[in-house]
């Protein structure tokens, strides 16, 4: 027939049908800058009415796309202005802005609206502190919004005030939400580099340097990568590469499709395609799993690190030849709770907060859904945070930390969230105090980016 | 535009003529076919056009689907975009 290949056909609906590739969220970015006013109601008005009248359309263009091209879409989400921003000019009582935020996500039916952040990497302005103060309470009265605090940078180093400060934040945000599995921790982002068009949760926020209103779209795909693996059991590992850089450049059309069609139909600029990996908790779709299907017994083994290494350079290698506009955080998520593999291989003690910090270097972004202890403390909290915030800083490449203590839990129980944020097996910590370090302050200078030897 | 359909199931009298008939009542074009079968396996592709239909096409994918469970038969109909650019650079 048709000048389309019976196999490609066939290849393609294998993927969506047995190979879970989807494509994980149409994002929509819109800018809350005009919105600020000197009076509080006035701006959450003006927010709400911002965001509803923008993605009035969101959902519905998403549902149609999804039935039309036949490729799953699961979330379709919202990112704005960090709310520091807007608070700013305001003042008053930072958790008026949450309400309004969720009032606007669920009268559309976003499933997730990501921006109640500050950016504080050089020091905290006018509703930096607030804002951040106010996270626990924000995160625990909302169910759609999500937060992230950026409090590092290669450009500027890293503010050790804030880090100290995201230390307690997380605790009181895993204690608001104690018997609701400690949720608000895991909506809460803490970043260094943090990028400005992300469409992936919970560290979505539409950067300063952003237009009005814009469309990106993440993708997903571990499980079309492993069982395209599956099939080439004893390649050596520069034909592995290539597989991998082969199968991304495929998922990666997917959305590059996706998002044209969605910046067409809802007339709002295109703005990237995010190239990561975004595992979920079904079987099949883990990046534990292309990692183990590489040849190791289990993630978390000697060798991880490599193989982690190779996957998330082929995977922005295919993807960036397949779409116009590459962003966000494009790489491979290695999220413990949201990987059916990962959850094994930490369940088991094969995979270590310390080999996950290991593999952060190599990999987006950075600790993710990690469940520890709930006695561990604040101060400890912080230096996981300032770790990860120098690895990220020193290797000129966004790094994250979204972990949970796990009130009332230890080692060997786990928070249960389902759906896309599975089950989190708390995560032995090494509780050796940082107090002194963590409660010096001030700020680490920025790197040296010459004499990179 | 223009869509593909593509339909597997256990070899048996008949399945070309159910498919195209189905598309016929609903005034969707067949404009190309191409068919195989591998190891008992019908295979067959399909190339249609939804232009004179009335029918909107994510409701007819979701009929054929529906019509190829009642027959035994896994019936995918998808946007010929999708595989166009999955497939060619």
């Amino acid at each position: 027939m048709i000048d389309l290949n019976t196999a490609d056909i066939l290849e393609t609906i294998h993927m969506i049908d047995e190979e879970h590739l989807d494509i994980r969220t149409i994002t929509m970015g819109i800018s809350l800058l005009d919105c600020a006013d000197s009076d509080i109601d006035r701006a959450c008005d003006r927010v709400y009415e911002k965001i509803v009248r923008k993605a009035e359309h969101l959902v519905r263009t998403g549902e149609d796309i999804e039935r039309e091209y036949g490729i799953p879409i699961i979330n379709k989400r919202i990112s704005v202005t960090p709310i520091s921003m807007i608070l700013a000019a305001s003042g008053g009582d930072p958790v008026k802005y949450a309400l309004a935020l969720e009032r606007a996500a669920k009268e559309v039916g976003a499933n997730y609206l990501g921006g109640y952040s500050a950016l504080v990497q050089k020091g905290f302005a006018a509703g930096d502190e607030s804002l951040i103060r106010s996270i626990p309470e924000a995160l625990s009265v909302t169910d759609h919004v999500c937060s992230s605090v950026n409090i590092g940078s290669t450009k500027t180093g890293i503010n050790m005030d804030a880090v100290a400060l995201m230390g307690q934040i997380i605790r009181e945000c895993a204690e608001k939400t104690a018997d609701r599995e400690c949720v608000a921790a895991s909506k809460l982002v803490v970043f260094c580099n943090a990028v400005e068009d992300n469409p992936f949760m919970a560290g979505a926020f539409h950067g300063a340097g952003e237009p009005d209103c814009v469309i990106n779209v993440g993708v997903s795909g571990p499980g079309v990568v492993r069982h395209a693996l599956k099939k080439i059991p004893d390649a050596d590992i520069t034909d592995v590469a290539k597989l991998v850089k082969n199968t991304a450049f495929k998922i990666t059309r997917v959305g590059q499709l996706v998002a044209h069609e969605a910046s067409r139909r809802l007339d709002v600029p295109f703005g990237i395609v995010d190239l990561s990996l975004a595992p979920t908790p079904a079987v099949g779709d883990s990046v534990a799993h292309v990692l183990e299907e590489m040849g190791l017994e289990q993630c978390g083994c000697a060798g991880t690190t490599a193989c982690l290494a190779l996957l998330n350079d082929a995977v922005k290698k295919g993807g960036v030849m397949a779409s116009s506009h590459v962003g966000g955080l494009s790489g491979a998520f290695i999220p413990v709770s949201e990987d059916a593999g990962m959850i094994d291989a930490a369940r088991n003690g094969c995979l270590t907060i310390e080999k996950l910090e290991a593999m952060t270097a190599v990999c987006s972004v950075g600790l993710d859904m990690i469940a520890v202890p709930g006695d561990t403390s604040a101060e400890v909290l912080s230096g996981i945070i300032a770790d990860e915030a120098a690895i990220g800083m020193i290797n000129s490449k966004t790094t994250a930390v979204r972990i949970i203590p796990a009130i009332g839990k230890q080692p060997g129980e786990e928070l249960e969230y389902g759906g896309l944020f599975g089950s989190a097996p708390i995560m032995p910590v090494n509780t050796a105090s940082p107090a002194k370090f963590i409660s010096r302050g001030g700020r680490i200078p920025a790197p040296l980016q010459s004499l990179r030897n | 535009m223009r869509a593909v359909i593509t339909v597997v199931g256990k070899d048996t009298v008949g399945i070309f003529a159910k498919v195209s008939t189905f598309c016929a009542e609903r005034n969707v074009n067949i404009v190309g076919v191409s068919q195989t079968i591998l190891e008992d396996m019908f295979c067959m592709m399909m190339q249609i056009t939804m232009d004179e239909s009335d029918l909107a096409f994510a409701d007819f994918a979701d009929a054929i689907k529906a019509y190829g469970n009642e027959n035994g038969l896994a019936i995918h109909a998808m946007h010929e975009d999708i595989f166009n650019t999955m497939h060619r650079i």
